[in-house]
């Protein structure tokens, strides 16, 4: 009933996100078939909604994983060094192969992030210290020490800018050509929810896993391979947006509960329609200009993760 | 039938335990004792395959236990550690139903419907099944983890000290559920218990454990002796009768 709900909102936003933008576009528009608009809405505006809806899903269901997987419910991309490894695989495509298509780019930051995704999940291991604020501080730091090395070699090749343009959420950019490969999250996510009740008893913890029968490391390989595929992809085509896989889960989890295969839907659509908002937000509020999709997703997440978290107790 | 045959296994060079060799009975309820260290812990995670020993063999229905695939092993054998320690917002129904995850992973079918009603009104909890288990107080956590294990309906269940941090009346519940999976079930049910008169009332046998070798293994009755359990745990006991069961009293001794 609520995925009904919810679905219905989706849709009617993404309805209205097309329609919002610098270029007049009116249904009317639609219905008379004017050739420039509809290539407008072909080239521009499908490939924007479609993208925004689609790193929604795939940045939320991560953070899902991702908190699953570590056990700790403030573990997501942003602060994993998910993202600052992404960067850095995209720093030595940029270094190695400067002229790669996105195709190649995609896959040398997905190996990054797979490769810092296990690496993190290693040292989460062998901390016994298991405060619930430590994993993800070390997350932090892990992310500094990856984004220092990148800067380093970003300065030296004088690819500084080139390397935060990529890396800055940013969904005005998205055009007919150059979004494709976010698709690649679509699987990723698929997987996901085939695997939602491992995940669900991965995120009870080893022993109670493996009571259950569940191949406890192999399940995780598999969490953090659907995790760096999205990450990377999204990445590459939009950029990072920080903290929505930390909001999103979470005020799911605190409604709804830690079952996954009950509330992977639900994080999935709270997260698509979350940032098609922001993000006509950001379009509307200093019309014709925007404003960065980072920055609303960060002051209006903040707010309604602290709202419920204060309103709980 | 569960065999341990020569288990030894070594921390950092220390010894925890050292050349262990049991046959635990089918059908009947036995309590692992001992003080602090004296290797229980890891006796029961190695028999229950969360914890690799470096020599030795586990024997389940006079199989390996590394030759059981994970799944199948699932089904004839549970464990329960940590019982307070899962930090998951899932409703009791939705706990009790992963113990059918050996069984039908993603699809739960028919039969398995009505074991988890079964395993939820065995554990008394059907009026707080769709509760979240985080808010529940201990003895009804205790209750839900059970059921789970019920519904996971194995022959051996493994628990290691199920009554940690519950009061005397919720101490009891939980005993008095263990022995009727016992009694009414067959259930053969290996724990880790550290009060001693818990072990004295509610197992069949005892098994006393002392730096990593086993001091005693006997009949309840028989190793509910004041000099036995001098030996095993350093202090004096003063044992009475109360009914047809011992009591101990360690208390001023």
């Amino acid at each position: 009933m609520k995925i009904i709900l919810l679905t219905i909102l989706l849709l009617f936003l993404s309805g209205i996100s097309l329609f919002v933008g610098v270029a007049d576009l009116t249904v009317g528009d639609i219905v008379q078939w004017d050739r420039e608009k509809i290539s407008l809405i072909f080239v521009s505006r499908i490939p924007r909604t479609l993208s925004l809806v689609l790193a929604g899903i795939g940045l939320s269901v991560s953070g899902l994983v991702m908190q699953q997987v570590t056990q700790n419910k403030f573990v997501s991309p942003t602060t994993a060094g998910t993202l600052e490894a992404a960067k850095m695989g995209l720093l030595a495509a940029m270094a190695f192969l400067p002229s790669s298509s996105m195709m190649i780019k995609a896959l040398f930051a997905f190996c990054f992030t797979f490769a810092a995704s296990l690496l993190f999940l290693r040292m989460v291991e062998r901390i016994r210290f298991r405060n619930v604020i430590f994993i993800p501080l070390v997350g932090l730091i892990f992310g500094g020490i990856l984004n220092a090395v990148s800067s380093f070699f970003a300065i030296n090749l004088n690819i500084v800018q080139d390397m935060n343009a990529w890396m800055m959420g940013d969904f005005s950019g998205v055009l007919q050509g150059r979004y494709e490969l976010i698709y690649i999250c679509l699987p990723a996510v698929f997987l996901t929810y085939i695997y939602a009740n491992k995940f669900t008893l991965v995120g009870m913890g080893k022993d109670f896993a493996s009571n259950l029968g569940l191949n406890y490391r192999t399940v995780m390989n598999i969490g953090l391979f659907c995790v760096s595929l999205t990450v990377s992809t999204i990445i590459i085509t939009a950029g990072a947006i920080a903290f929505l896989g930390l909001v999103v889960p979470n005020v799911v989890s605190l409604v709804y509960g830690d079952n996954v295969k009950k509330t992977l839907p639900l994080v999935a659509l709270a997260g698509a329609t979350f940032l098609i908002v922001c993000d006509i937000i950001g379009r509307l509020l200093i019309y014709p200009f925007e404003v960065p999709i980072g920055l609303t997703v960060g002051i209006i997440g903040g707010a309604v993760f602290l709202t419920l978290l204060l309103s709980r107790r | 039938m569960i065999e341990v045959k020569h288990i030894s296994k070594k921390y950092n060079n220390r010894v925890v335990l050292d050349d262990i060799s049991l046959q635990f009975p089918k059908g009947k309820v036995t309590s692992l004792v001992g003080s602090n260290g004296a290797g229980k812990s890891t006796l029961l995670s190695i028999i229950s395959r969360l914890l690799q020993q470096d020599n030795g063999h586990v024997l389940v229905n006079g199989k390996s236990l590394t030759d059981y695939k994970n799944r199948v092993l699932a089904r004839h054998l549970s464990v329960l550690k940590q019982f307070n320690h899962i930090g998951m917002k899932l409703t009791v129904r939705e706990l009790v139903s992963f113990g059918r995850f050996p069984y039908s992973e993603n699809r739960l079918n028919a039969e398995d419907h009505e074991i988890i009603a079964n395993a939820i009104r065995f554990l008394d909890l059907e009026n707080i099944a769709d509760a979240f288990i985080d808010e529940l107080s201990g003895g009804q956590k205790q209750r839900a983890y059970l059921a789970m294990v019920v519904a996971q309906d194995t022959e051996y269940i493994l628990l290691d000290e199920p009554l940690n941090n519950l009061d005397m009346k919720h101490s009891v519940q939980i005993m008095k559920i263990l022995r009727r999976l016992a009694d009414e079930l067959g259930k053969t049910i290996i724990m880790v218990l550290h009060d001693i008169n818990f072990a004295s009332h509610y197992s069949d046998y005892i098994i006393a454990l002392k730096d990593g070798g086993i001091k005693y293994h006997d009949r309840t009755e028989k190793i509910i002796d004041e000099n036995i359990l001098k030996d095993v745990f350093d202090i004096d006991f003063v044992i009475s009768e109360s009914g047809s069961k011992k009591v101990c009293n360690y208390f001023n001794h």
